[in-house]
């Protein structure tokens, strides 16, 4: 496993840099994962772009880098500390300092003179990219190919000299530092894997679901899902609106949701808050909906490109009145694309909304994913309990109750255009029929009716998932992109150590999450919040007792694995008393 | 072709007697039965208010969704199932406080959504406070000295952002309030009737006697040809808005046929499952 990292300014090219590494060893047959570190700012301040490669999956960042690129100065005083012995390669146009204390070996290349000489200083990135696949000793064969392909449109004179960028880059490394190359992977394991972020899976997830229309306003991180959507919607005859606010996107998610089609909107905090009167309204008039929060620093505007896990108690009761939702975690990029898929399927099947929470490096933060894990295709879609129009015709005219009592709560919905099933869904509260009642009787018979068909979500869904031994001394207890922290965390622990997270947070898998947790010995609950929002809600429902631990983290930076098993390992060797 | 009878509910009416709603909803309901509507294939789309109760009293499907957002979910139910002839309804509160932001991009978006205004001047359901289209000067419960803000003008405002379908009517002229309607769904794109509805309780300035003797009827003026956006403005800054008719009316295309590869069927027919050679091509964009 090698970490490799580039970093400069904003706006210089930095992530196509990064794409290009991950792009081309994923495609290798290695496991990728890319993450970056960037500002709410178009051009100008720091930014870096962390990949790790290695022979074995991989799905979380890591303190230590072992290569790293610099193309300012700032980048080597805000990133040397993660070198341990690594190498520092740095262009020679900014004279590179190396600070004293830092453990590295510097070399020194003249990027953009190269690049200059070969027609342009856009080119800098491309000669970066070859001599990083020569500091990996990697065959820069795959990266001229790449490259190769990906200029082919802007013809064959672009494409000689970003040839040439790459071609040049390596062999200088080669020729000059050849003897101080010691990074080396192991053999690739060849798949078929594509490089995919978590809003890349849960816009596939969307469609692969039956999602035709997506209303949306832009916010980070969120945005990428508008904007694949956007791309791959006229092949399916989707439609995306980029709306005035997230207000108008979510209540016309809500009328297409009692059209009959499936849609959705995705945002973030900000606009998850403006979302919240009418997500009650689709909970109480019963219209599937679906949203997608990939959380980000809060409250108000908070750090809007920041990692944070501290919206979930408002997904769960941001709103006012009494209202249940689903909510979904997923943990990975593959549970991203898979809960994406059964949102659809459960906002139809019980007709309510269901929300999507994830936060900010799982949404943003690219992995390689095999590409047997998205099969669009063979998704099953469940639309729920329906009336058809034969069925609506067989019981006449103004008959059909909209809102009929029954054992499990959901009453068979029509679709507008079908005779016979007219009704008014409304938010305010009504009778079987839809119309308005005050009634009180009816009031507690309804209300008892919404919240008590949710909880056949816990029937058709697994909401909290455990890998480890049987028998653990420890279980880590996490969510969304904290889960695979944790997973690496336990690896480096030991076999006695678990890890578990959830997948459904409302309605809360209460009985899994005793069950699951029942053996452990410890349990340490790791999330990225300060109020630990996730051990509140384990404890309001009852699950937690005096083995509970937590770990908090809401400085913006995600979770790493070795601050995980710092304080997992003081758990397991308790202080002795003398 | 349904009847009148057909787009009649049995609910017994919430409105106060002699409220202009009544007439706004026996306006809708002859438009719908003359331009051949299915109340199967109708959708009204209320705000909330004493207008937003209209859905409760036509035979279509009914969406009553949360204050000031009518037509964001008119947008997505008409996308949801273009063969659906779909009513947005709401009061001058609905449309131009909690809801202007809403207005103003759907005249732009042109969606092809019928929008039905009622405008009493007041805020009626929370029993008489200041509405943006109230008066300067206008006194109610929240504005005692009379209103300190200078009215909204919601025709101008449509006019200006693009509208393709402006018209205003007045809930006791019938014919024309039914005929502007008509106009409006028929009319592929977005069509804002503002209708003057008032309001016999709490507004007791503009009253029908007012209206009757302050409105100007478009309709007996054949100079006037509604096809000119800066005339239809001067007409409209010239008369403070006090007119009925068809104000401004261009050809339009609706949203809906602009979408690159939207279809003509209506989402909610469509199979839901992607084919595996479009997923292969979805995919590729990724490799």
């Amino acid at each position: 496993m090698i970490a490799w990292k580039i970093g400069g300014d904003q706006g210089e090219g930095i992530d196509s840099t990064g794409d290009v590494l991950a792009t081309v060893a994923n495609r290798m047959g290695y496991f990728v994962y890319g993450y970056k570190n960037f500002s709410s700012r178009i051009k100008g301040g720091h930014t870096n772009y962390k990949v790790r490669i290695s022979t074995t999956r991989v799905e979380a960042p890591t303190k230590r880098t072992d290569i790293l690129v610099a193309l300012n100065q700032e980048t080597i005083d805000k990133n040397f500390s993660e070198l341990d012995n690594g190498l520092l390669l740095a262009d020679s146009v900014f004279k590179p300092m190396l600070p004293d204390n830092a453990k590295a070996q510097l070399l020194t290349l003249p990027l953009t003179a190269i690049a200059k000489d070969l027609g342009s200083v856009v080119m800098r990135n491309m000669v970066a990219v070859g001599a990083s696949a020569a500091l990996l000793q990697m065959p820069v064969d795959p990266f001229i190919q790449y490259v190769t392909a990906k200029f082919e449109r802007k013809g064959p004179a672009v494409v000689e000299s970003n040839r040439q960028a790459v071609e040049v880059g390596y062999q200088r490394i080669i020729e000059e530092y050849g003897h101080l190359l010691t990074y080396r992977l192991g053999e690739p394991h060849p798949g078929d894997r594509l490089v995919i972020s978590g809003n890349d899976g849960i816009a596939l997830g969307a469609i692969a679901g039956g999602c035709r229309l997506m209303c949306g306003y832009p916010i980070t991180p969120a945005t990428d899902i508008m904007e694949s959507l956007v791309k791959w919607f006229p092949l399916v005859g989707g439609a995306v609106v980029q709306m005035e606010d997230e207000l108008g996107s979510i209540t016309a998610v809500i009328g297409a949701g009692f059209g009959g089609a499936r849609a959705m909107t995705a945002s973030s905090g900000p606009g998850i808050s403006l979302m919240q009167e009418a997500i009650g309204l689709a909970s109480v008039a019963e219209i599937p909906a679906v949203i997608v929060d990939t959380q980000r620093g809060g409250p108000s505007t908070g750090m809007p490109t920041k990692q944070e896990q501290s919206d979930l108690l408002a997904l769960l009761h941001g709103g006012h009145g009494d209202t249940l939702r689903v909510v979904l975690t997923p943990g990975s990029i593959e549970e991203s694309f898979e809960d994406a898929v059964e949102a659809f399927n459960l906002a139809e099947q019980f007709q309510t909304p269901v929300i999507i929470a994830t936060d900010l490096s799982l949404s943003l933060w690219q992995q390689s994913v095999d590409r047997s894990r998205l099969n669009g295709p063979a998704q099953a879609i469940r639309r729920g309990a329906t009336f058809s129009q034969e069925d609506l015709l067989a019981l006449g005219a103004n008959v059909f109750q909209r809102y009929q009592f029954s054992a499990d709560g959901i009453s068979p919905r029509s679709l507008p255009g079908e005779a016979n099933g007219q009704y008014l869904a409304t938010g305010v509260e009504h009778s079987t029929n839809g119309k308005v009642s005050e009634d009180p009787a009816n009031r507690t018979k309804m209300m008892d009716k919404r919240l008590m068909k949710l909880q056949g979500v816990t029937q058709v869904r697994d909401g909290f998932k455990y890998e480890g031994p049987e028998d653990p001394d420890l279980i880590l207890v996490g969510i969304g992109s904290t889960v695979g922290v944790l997973k690496e965390a336990a690896k480096q622990l030991g076999s006695n150590v678990g890890v578990a997270w959830f997948r459904t947070l409302s309605p809360f898998p209460s009985e899994r999450v005793l069950s699951v947790l029942a053996p452990a010995r410890h349990v340490l609950v790791v999330e990225q919040n300060a109020l630990g929002q996730l051990r509140q809600l384990m404890t309001t429902h009852e699950t937690t007792d005096s083995r509970y631990e937590s770990l908090l983290k809401y400085n913006g930076v995600p979770f790493l694995p070795e601050e995980v098993v710092t304080r997992a390992s003081a758990l397991l060797t308790p202080v002795e008393v003398h | 072709m349904a009847t009148l009878q057909e787009f009649r509910t049995n609910e017994k009416s919430w409105w106060c007697p002699g409220c202009g709603d009544f007439g706004v909803l026996a306006a809708m309901q002859k438009a719908l039965v003359t331009v051949g509507a299915d109340p199967a294939s109708t959708a009204i789309v209320a705000g909330i208010g004493c207008s937003g109760k209209i859905g409760n009293y036509i035979n279509s499907y009914n969406i009553h969704v949360t204050h000031g957002r009518a037509l964001p979910a008119a947008l997505g139910l008409k996308l949801a199932n273009r063969d659906l002839m779909v009513l947005a309804a709401g009061g001058d509160g609905d449309a131009y406080a909690i809801g202007m932001g809403h207005f103003m991009h759907a005249l732009r978006r042109n969606v092809n959504v019928t929008y039905v205004v009622m405008d009493n001047h007041i805020y009626g359901l929370t029993k008489g406070q200041t509405s943006p289209t109230s008066q300067e000067g206008f006194k109610t419960k929240t504005s005692p000295k009379g209103s300190l803000e200078r009215p909204i003008h919601p025709l101008m405002l449509a006019v200006s952002a693009g509208a393709t379908f402006v018209a205003q009517g007045f809930s006791s002229w019938q014919p024309q309030l039914a005929l502007l309607i008509q106009k409006g769904i028929e009319h592929p794109g977005f069509s804002l009737i503002n209708v003057i509805s008032p309001c016999v309780t709490y507004n007791k300035v503009n009253t029908y006697d007012w209206y009757k003797q302050s409105l100007q009827n478009l309709d007996n003026d054949p100079e006037y040809v509604p096809n000119d956006r800066t005339k239809a403005l001067a007409r409209l800054h010239e008369t403070d808005e006090l007119i009925t008719g068809l104000v401004y009316q261009e050809e339009s295309t609706p949203y809906e046929d602009l979408i690159p590869g939207f279809k003509d069927t209506p989402l909610v027919h469509q199979d839901l499952h992607v084919d595996p050679n479009t997923w292969k091509q979805i995919l590729a964009t990724l490799e």
